[in-house]
């Protein structure tokens, strides 16, 4: 049996698209090797607590469910957590930005640990080989020098000064730009990206990815956009940042092993990776082993 | 018998036929995955199956024939050694270090590709092989436990005709020998050879396979009533430590290797070519544009590109030019080495590293100049990436490795005997106006190495798209600093007037120092500093290198601090 560490336990985890989350019916998943049950009551409130007997789609009355899990709402998406949760979820203050278009764009089932998919949202050296002619392309495969911070105060990841050379940068992108790239890590298994908006220059659009840990080996991607963007539908919007995701699915798939290893020396780093580095070693300071391989003591 | 993963028997993972060229076969034994690949020179690969950087499986890379290339980064590993040789999202000096992906052993034999978990025991032949044109069936994938196949096996010999057990999971009865690939403790792959080419071959594999699927079936259904036994848990070794830091400069270390003239030939009128074999197996992993030391047997050290394409590691090919007016040290290779001979070379070291991400790359060669270039030009032939080679040889010299620059897809133009005003037009030409991504790489002698950079500077090339090598150190050096040196593993501390180098003064103390060239071209006396800082004037260290400030050639660097600390 799988024992979950006491971070990973009185994190919030992600676990459905509130609006996608059925009211008075039953939709089943599975988190931190949990079996869950969810629904939303009348008011529209989710409701979550541990499956026993329950099946897909039963019809229910959520008042009945007295043994329930904590529950937050938050970018879209329902939280919980098995454990003592914060008061709080980690912020993203652009999200109430009126101007905004704000989606999720799917949860998406991956056959590999939920810090393994955090390492690849990160890291840009595979832009030109896995999303060929979209984030990036030969000849550009450069990873320029950027800068990484383990912030303490905020208690998260943050690497700046990341410029990457893309093809189609967005939707709305019609010609190859050099992208500005900012990445925060505020949660072991969520990442926030900003990146330079070809739209408004003094803004930036904001894409998370919120891993729900089903498994140690496998994990399902909730995808939320946050984009200033007058042009395109929500439809196409969501659209591309599938087929972005569909890209990374079989790459990731294909890792091996598929738990993130944080001993330094069970990969070969380069200069590039100093974000990956920096998310590695914050997990084993935090003393995360569910999904990862930690250090031998 | 139990399963260990440390088990030093050699087993069949494919068939020969798995294999076709620029294919990446997935292969399994004892619970490891294995990336099992043919070279465009035939040699077959069984590496670790996972690219050492994030660990995503080499069978899903790419198979450029020489080298595979893996999908996440990019990486792209050696055939033969399994050498990492190119990083791109560091393509400028990547990959700084010796990065290997793990191998392990192989035999193609008698239809069959096999390999053992380690190197412990050589491969022999299965009693009975030799003498036979064998025939491989059709392989059979079992959810069972190895030896229950075994047994199960060994139950399909006729009553009058028992079964022979032979060592490695192995069975024969007839003229029919089965093989059990042990996959992990409960998969295994039925592996049948027959003595001789069936008359029908179509009819004899679906006979065998007929008879293995029954075989399979009744085993399989006997297998998911026992518990299923506890699969096989391979390690994965660690990196180096060396490795798992981030070092931002490699100091080359000073292994020598020996090598033996496997054959020497006149390549074109006063140009020698030297074929250096390794004595056990392959070579270390080479980039194109790197060069060997080699150690002459006078004393003397000389540099030489190595010409060869991506992933060929039984030897390196050089070529010297036979000049009269030499100091002795091409006179020495060229008059006296003898096929045959054993040579002292060092590990390849590049300083001239090519980018493989360009849009259009420029190779301009002068001369012996061509060995570096030649080297280039088939990395990027083998990977159909565009390039066009220009090669200029004075009036009756002849073109060096030309049927070599022959049997490329690239663009190749030979200039010949072409008058001085007319080279610069030509290589105006060559260059066009630079666009994105354009790279020019050249190597000749020095007014045509100055032709080119001017050239394409006016051209609008910038410095980061000119690359070239230097095999002479232009600058002037000034020595009009004077500092003290400590010799710390010496235990002496000398010091440096004005007008003397490093080196001079360490030689009238009485010590050996290593030197070649003399002039901060070639990286023989590269040593490492311990403290103080270091006033370079070489150019063989690239900037980063420079800055780093942890070693230095004695020849003409010099101190900016009193002190200099060194490791000697």
């Amino acid at each position: 049996m799988t024992t979950i560490d006491p971070t990973t336990r009185d994190l919030w985890q992600v676990i459905a698209a509130t609006d996608e989350v059925p009211v008075g019916m039953v939709e089943t998943t599975v988190l931190l090797d949990v079996r869950l049950a969810l629904t939303r009551d009348t008011s529209g409130n989710p409701v979550v607590w541990r499956r026993t007997n329950e099946e897909q789609d039963d019809e229910i009355d959520p008042e009945t469910v007295l043994d329930r899990l904590p529950v937050i709402t938050g970018y879209g998406y329902v939280w919980t957590s098995l454990g003592n949760p914060p008061r709080e979820l980690f912020p993203i203050p652009e999200y109430a930005e009126a101007d905004r278009k704000n989606m999720s764009c799917g949860s998406i089932g991956l056959a590999v640990s939920a810090p393994r998919a955090v390492e690849n949202f990160l890291d840009m050296g595979h832009f030109p080989y896995v999303h060929t002619d979209i984030l990036g392309a030969e000849p550009h495969t450069e990873v320029k020098e950027y800068d990484v911070e383990v912030s303490e105060e905020r208690d998260e990841v943050l690497a700046t000064r990341c410029k990457f050379i893309q093809p189609r940068a967005a939707k709305s992108a019609t010609e190859a730009m050099e992208v500005e790239y900012v990445y925060r890590v505020p949660h072991p298994f969520c990442s926030v990206l900003y990146k330079s908006c070809p739209e408004d220059e003094s803004r930036r659009d904001v894409i998370a990815i919120f891993l729900q840990p089903m498994t140690e080996e496998r994990c399902r991607a909730h995808l939320l956009q946050s984009m200033i963007d007058s042009e395109s539908t929500i439809t196409d919007l969501r659209r591309f940042q599938q087929t972005i995701f569909g890209q990374d699915k079989p790459i990731l798939e294909n890792q091996y092993p598929k738990r993130l290893p944080l001993d330094p020396r069970a990969e070969t780093p380069i200069r590039a990776d100093k974000s990956a580095i920096a998310y590695r070693r914050w997990l084993s300071q935090k003393g995360i082993t569910y999904g990862v391989i930690p250090m031998a003591s | 018998m139990t399963l260990s993963l440390s088990d030093p028997t050699w087993y069949p993972i494919a068939s020969s036929e798995d294999l076709p060229f620029r294919h990446v076969y997935q292969g399994q034994l004892l619970g490891r995955e294995l990336a099992v690949w043919r070279a465009d020179d035939g040699n077959v690969n069984v590496w670790e199956n996972r690219c050492l950087h994030r660990g995503v499986r080499l069978s899903i890379g790419i198979n450029e024939g020489g080298e595979l290339k893996c999908q996440y980064h990019g990486w792209r590993y050696a055939n033969r050694s399994a050498g990492c040789t190119y990083i791109p999202a560091h393509p400028a000096d990547a990959p700084a270090r010796r990065i290997q992906n793990r191998t392990y052993p192989v035999r193609e034999a008698y239809g069959l590709i096999w390999s053992a978990a380690n190197d412990q025991q050589a491969f022999r032949p299965f009693a009975g092989a030799e003498g036979h044109d064998w025939f491989a069936l059709r392989p059979v994938p079992v959810n069972a436990a190895p030896e229950d196949v075994l047994a199960a096996l060994g139950g399909l010999a006729p009553d009058d005709q028992p079964a022979d057990l032979l060592p490695g999971l192995a069975v024969r009865f007839g003229g029919i020998y089965y093989f059990v690939q042990p996959v992990d403790a409960g998969r295994a792959v039925i592996r049948g050879l027959l003595r001789e080419q069936p008359v029908d071959a179509v009819a004899t594999l679906r006979h065998y396979n007929e008879l293995l699927s029954k075989l399979r079936d009744r085993l399989e259904r006997s297998a998911a009533r026992k518990p299923a036994p506890e699969p096989l848990q391979p390690a994965y070794d660690k990196v180096s430590a060396d490795l798992a830091t981030m070092p931002d400069i490699a100091i080359p270390k000073g292994n020598t290797i020996t090598v033996m003239v496997k054959r020497k030939w006149v390549s074109a009128d006063g140009v020698i070519g030297f074929e250096l074999a390794g004595r056990d197996g392959h070579l270390p992993t080479f980039q194109p544009g790197a060069h060997i030391d080699l150690h002459l047997p006078n004393g003397m050290t000389r540099q030489y590109s190595i010409t060869n394409g991506p992933g060929e590691l039984m030897s390196y090919i050089i070529g010297v030019k036979q000049e009269s007016a030499s100091k002795g040290g091409s006179k020495v290779l060229v008059e006296t080495v003898r096929e045959g001979d054993l040579l002292s070379i060092s590990e390849p070291r590049n300083n001239f590293p090519l980018r493989r991400d360009a849009i259009r790359t420029v190779l301009i060669a002068g001369g012996i100049g061509i060995t570096p270039l030649l080297s280039m030009a088939r990395f990027l032939d083998k990977s159909a990436l565009p390039y066009e080679l220009h090669y200029f040889t004075r009036a009756g010299e002849t073109v060096a490795f030309r049927s070599e620059l022959e049997a490329l897809h690239g663009k190749v133009i030979f200039h010949t005997g072409l008058p001085r005003a007319e080279i610069g037009t030509a290589i105006a030409t060559a260059l066009g106006q630079w666009s994105m991504a354009q790279h020019v790489y050249v190597c000749g002698p020095g007014p045509m190495l100055e032709t080119v950079r001017d050239t394409a500077a006016a051209q609008g090339w910038p410095d980061e798209s000119i690359h070239f090598e230097y095999f002479k150190n232009d600058k002037i050096i000034d020595n009009s600093s004077a500092f003290d040196v400590e010799l710390a593993r010496s235990a002496m501390t000398l010091h440096v007037p004005s007008g003397k180098s490093i080196m001079e003064v360490m030689r009238e103390a009485g010590l050996t120092v290593p030197s070649s060239c003399e002039q901060g071209a070639c990286g023989t006396c590269l040593t490492t500093v311990i403290e103080g800082e270091v006033d370079h004037q070489d150019v063989y260290l690239n900037d980063s290198e420079k800055r780093a400030n942890s070693c230095m050639m004695t020849c003409v660097s010099r101190a900016k601090s009193a002190r200099l600390v060194l490791d000697i």
